[in-house]
């Protein structure tokens, strides 16, 4: 393989990775609320688009303000994008999911549906459905290799993704496994009742997933805020969408799995835009799940499920 | 047990709180972009009014709770009638009397003085809606497969209309058939990869179903004009009769040959009792069909799969047949959408079709048939209702779903009215 | 001697590195009712699933001998083709269809005869003769059964809201609607007094008696297991111990150890001596 060719399957590796670190962050908190009650959260997408939207404020908000330097900008900007998505995480659980805990399983399904039009529509009144441009945070990158009228580089935004995904997965998979907030969740997830009657906040727990997953999904939202430079109230459609196929790629209710089918998802699509086409990206997606399914009925790293006869 | 006004005051003041955090960056504070790019503006009047309604909406909230809850403890506990074995429950008498006053409302409909062009097309979207989502209530209602991708058959019915007239010069009751025949197909294909997988995994492969439709209808441009659709859809005549002003060539006119007066109504009315009788003959299939054994093979597969297999129900062969009976009734919905609209888009076809027929499946009361038709009502007309407010409908639209999900998460209707009966003759 | 009904040989299944059942090989015969015994998490359960269709065995012959098909392998079979060839289960926690009344629970247990005759749904559509003669049948069978099991009075009822003594009548009236040949029971008397316990024995014995099939239970209750079995097989851990009539099994040593443990080197109190000496015995006594 000639270098040029070797350096384009680099370039899409890379944004394959960048794309798939973002999918894998939203992907998380569908796979941690599926984990502990079962139930598909359709409105997480949206939480990553409220992020998305607080970030953009924040960042016009700090720039008008004259505090642009970047290191400090930016983890305002993190912080407060936290903050809020939290809160309207923390909040979504409250309303459309709590009172529905014991009901007939589509009940929660029609009401995040519900949930997901709302949020989209609010934030398209209170915002205006036009896309927000924002300006560049973080300029420049590094030229890795150079030649034949090709260049191969990895931007400094590119880096910082994957090096903060890196970070939040490790600090998370700490929190899920040596803390007592991650024992809970994990009995939780196991045993609900049980889990109760040994005296843990059952109703605590469940909100503080929430508030977990609703906080990645921010900082996805600043992520991509700061990537792709414009975003728009529907976003969180079409990443819900592919962070939600991400997390059952990987087997939905386990957290490395979420990441693996972010990255997957992420380099399926990178790859099939680069050396095939970017209309049928999606649909590549889809297929590789349906794909793994059938073979793997509870996804790459799921646990099989055996029902007792 | 009346909660203490204190706790109220406590409950909303928290509430109003929380609307705080909540609105201030979306309502109270926003961007709007400029030549100088993004430039933010307050608006904290609107917090404050957020705020206030919050606190004073979960206060009013609190006390109709204390109401609610003082009438159901004063109301004496009635003893439950026992069920005299043969005779029909009360709710199903209700059930049978609603579904003949509908029916004689919706036949007489176009016909009477009130009615306009308005009220027809209303009522033909409003009969659309029912006939996709008693095609849905077969798979996810009576056989308890989930589908968010249900829009996948709509399109198809739709788009095989629009495909065969185009280059077969077919025309709509030869389509109809046709069209309900290729959706049914592609269900029963669809649902082969997919049936070891459990409720959940349903849910996101389903969806992806629909959306690669979609994306496969709206770039393959060669076969389905892309972004354009397909236009000149023919408009269903009646025994080769026109319903059009100037008939197309080969067919008469109904007008000339009955000698009424031309009036545009008329073909809405055609049309909307078209799609009447198709909801009539569904809504009866789908009811014989729960009587013999691939219906009840359907709701035992719902109730408890394993148990069907111990008892020699092959399990794939029952969810086949529901995903490809429900698709057909979505083939025929996208068919007659067709033949209305006169043109197909990808545009009409997106998840929130998807999500909408489900809404109505799941609001009605899985497998009920009167649930449905009542739900899809409700679910069509409430956006139309608040056609004022326009913009604002879709946010009532979505708080109305969490709303009633959290008032009725059985739905509306969740009754089940069994199939036979054993009356008693002899011990 | 004929072929018995059902000859399990050589049957076992391993789940990973853990054998649950190991080689065992056992039989039962029409018109009679075989038991299957053994303490806790001996692979009973195991066992029935391997000869259900649930699960596939790891390795083993399960033959039915078929009246009309002849010989049938059985543990190649999916779980509802064994059901196909009359081989019936009930559960351990029952399985009903609970939003379903009892007759619909019946009628569903003739699908198959039924599905034929409603030749895809489209006789039946038709409402032709033939399908409605084919339905009346089946309403008349499932009323046979529901006035065998005394289910009368809640024929109509949704199964979800019965009780749990008459949900279990419901289960096997449901099982015999399907015309089987065998007759697989796991744990019928779990949960039922001592007086239901007593109903089931006789309806377990008049069905032996009025219609020759096959019956083979897994059953911990040791009054009904000696009362009505013809033959018991007795497994721990995953292999036959013992097998043989209801009077040999009680007194053979190694079910009662696999029960009851060995004895202590010294003396047993007399009082326990005494309680053991009825166990033995206790089989007369129904």
């Amino acid at each position: 393989m000639d270098a040029s060719a070797l350096g384009t399957f680099l370039q899409y590796l890379i944004n394959g990775i960048t794309l798939g670190a973002i999918y894998g962050l939203i992907a998380i908190g569908y796979t941690m609320v599926y984990g502990i009650i079962r139930m598909i959260n359709f409105a997480h997408g949206e939480i990553y688009m409220i992020g998305a939207f607080v970030a953009v404020t924040t960042f016009s908000l700090l720039s008008a303000l004259g505090i642009v330097a970047v290191p400090l900008a930016l983890l305002l900007v993190l912080l407060v994008s936290i903050f809020f998505t939290a809160a309207y995480g923390w909040t979504v659980e409250r309303v459309a999911y709590r009172p529905l805990r014991g009901a007939p399983k589509l009940a929660p399904l029609i009401s995040a549906i519900g949930m997901s039009i709302f949020l989209q529509n609010y934030v398209m009144q209170t915002q205006g459905s036009r896309p927000k441009p924002l300006a560049p945070v973080m300029n420049g990158g590094i030229s890795l290799w150079q030649g034949d009228g090709f260049t191969l580089s990895v931007s400094y935004i590119q880096l910082f993704i994957i090096a903060l995904t890196f970070a939040l997965m490790v600090g998370f998979t700490q929190l899920i496994n040596r803390t007592a907030l991650g024992r809970a969740q994990r009995a939780c997830e196991q045993d609900r009742t049980m889990a109760g009657l040994l005296g843990i906040n059952v109703d605590r727990t469940i909100s503080l997933t929430f508030v977990m997953g609703a906080a990645l999904a921010a900082v996805a939202g600043v992520l991509v805020t700061m990537y792709y430079g414009v975003i728009d109230f529907y976003i969180g459609f079409l990443a819900g969408m592919k962070a939600f196929t991400a997390a059952v790629l990987g087997g939905i209710g386990s957290l490395p799995g979420a990441m693996l089918g972010g990255l997957l998802i992420g380099l399926i699509e990178a790859f099939f835009t680069g050396y095939i086409s970017g209309a049928y990206k999606d649909v590549a997606s889809f297929t590789v799940l349906i794909a793994v399914l059938v073979f793997r009925p509870t996804g790459l790293l799921g646990r099989p499920d055996i029902e007792k006869v | 047990m009346a909660t203490p006004i204190e706790t109220k005051l406590k409950d909303s003041l928290a509430a109003a709180g929380l609307a705080l955090v909540l609105s201030i960056p979306f309502i109270g504070l926003h961007t709007l972009s400029t030549d100088q790019g993004l430039v933010v503006e307050s608006r904290w009047v609107w917090v404050a009014w957020a705020v206030g309604l919050v606190f004073i909406g979960r206060l009013l909230l609190g006390f109709a709770r204390d109401a609610l809850a003082a009438r159901a403890a004063s109301r004496p506990k009635k003893p439950a009638r026992p069920v005299v074995a043969g005779e029909p429950t009360l709710a199903a008498r209700l059930t049978r009397a609603f579904m003949v006053a509908a029916l004689m409302f919706a036949v007489t409909l176009p016909f009477m003085p009130y009615s306009d062009r308005y009220i027809i097309d209303l009522g033909t979207t409003v009969l659309i809606y029912i006939l996709l989502a008693l095609g849905l209530n077969v798979t996810v209602g009576l056989a308890g497969l989930l589908d968010l991708g249900f829009v996948a058959f709509y399109a198809i019915g739709a788009y095989s209309f629009a495909l065969l007239a185009k280059f077969f010069g077919l025309d709509f009751w030869v389509c109809l058939p046709l069209s309900g025949l290729i959706a049914a197909l592609f269900g029963a294909l669809l649902s082969l990869p997919i049936l070891r997988l459990r409720g959940d995994y349903l849910a996101i492969v389903t969806l992806g179903f629909g959306e690669i439709t979609r994306i496969v209808i709206l770039n393959w441009q060669s076969l389905t004009g892309g972004p354009n659709g397909v236009s000149g859809i023919p408009r269903p005549g009646l025994f080769g009769l026109s319903f059009d002003r100037r008939p197309p060539e080969g067919m008469g006119s109904f007008h000339e040959l009955t000698g009424i007066d031309f009036s545009g109504e008329h073909r809405l009315m055609f049309l909307y009792l078209i799609v009447l009788a198709l909801v009539c003959l569904a809504a009866w299939v789908i009811n014989r069909l729960r009587a013999l054994p691939v219906g009840r093979a359907w709701e035992a597969l719902r109730e408890d799969e394993i148990a069907c297999r111990s008892l020699g129900i092959n399990p794939t062969a029952s969810k086949v047949s529901a995903y490809a009976v429900g698709g057909m009734m979505g083939g025929f919905a996208g068919c007659f959408f067709a033949a209305r609209q006169g043109f197909v888009s990808p545009e009409s076809f997106g998840f929130i079709e998807s999500a909408l027929i489900l809404a109505i499946v799941v609001l009605g009361g899985m497998g009920s048939q009167v649930g449905v038709v009542i739900a899809a009502l409700f679910i069509v007309m409430l956006p139309e209702l608040g056609r004022e407010f326009a913009d604002y409908r879709m946010i009532v639209f979505g708080l109305a779903m969490i709303t009633i999900m959290v008032w009725r998460p059985g739905g509306l209707l969740s009754t089940r009215v069994p199939t036979v009966k054993l009356d008693q003759k002899g011990a | 001697m004929s072929e018995p009904l059902l000859n399990v040989t050589g049957l076992t299944m391993r789940f990973g590195g853990l054998v649950a059942v190991d080689g065992v090989n056992l039989s039962a015969d029409t018109g009679r009712i075989t038991a299957l015994i053994g303490p806790n998490g001996a692979g009973k359960t195991t066992i029935f699933n391997c000869l259900t269709g649930f699960y596939k065995p790891t390795s083993g012959e399960l033959s039915l001998s078929h009246p009309t098909r002849g010989k049938v392998s059985l543990q190649t079979l999916p779980g509802y083709q064994v059901a196909r060839h009359g081989v019936v289960r009930t559960f351990q926690n029952i399985r009903l269809f609970p939003r379903m009344t009892v007759l619909e629970n019946l009628l569903v247990a003739q699908h198959v005869g039924l599905m034929r005759k409603s030749v895809l749904g489209i006789a039946g559509l038709l409402g032709l003769k033939g399908w409605r003669t084919a339905q009346h049948e089946a309403i008349e069978r499932a009323r046979f059964w529901i006035n065998r099991l005394d289910l009368g009075a809640v024929a109509n009822e949704e199964a979800g809201n019965l009780s749990y003594g008459v949900q279990r009548r419901v289960e096997i009236a449901r099982a015999m609607n399907t015309d089987p040949l065998l007759l697989c029971l796991d744990e019928p008397a779990a949960g039922l007094n001592p007086r239901e316990t007593a109903a089931l024995g006789e309806l377990l014995q008049g069905i032996r008696a009025e219609f020759g099939i096959g019956i083979l239970l897994i059953e911990h209750d040791m009054k009904l297991v000696m009362g009505i079995s013809d033959h018991i097989h007795v497994v721990e851990y995953g292999r036959k111990i013992a097998e043989g009539t209801p009077e040999q099994i009680r007194t053979d040593e190694r079910v009662i150890k696999a029960y009851l443990g060995e004895p202590d080197e010294e003396e047993l109190p007399p009082a326990v001596a005494a309680d053991i000496a009825d166990v033995a015995g206790e089989g007369d006594r129904v």
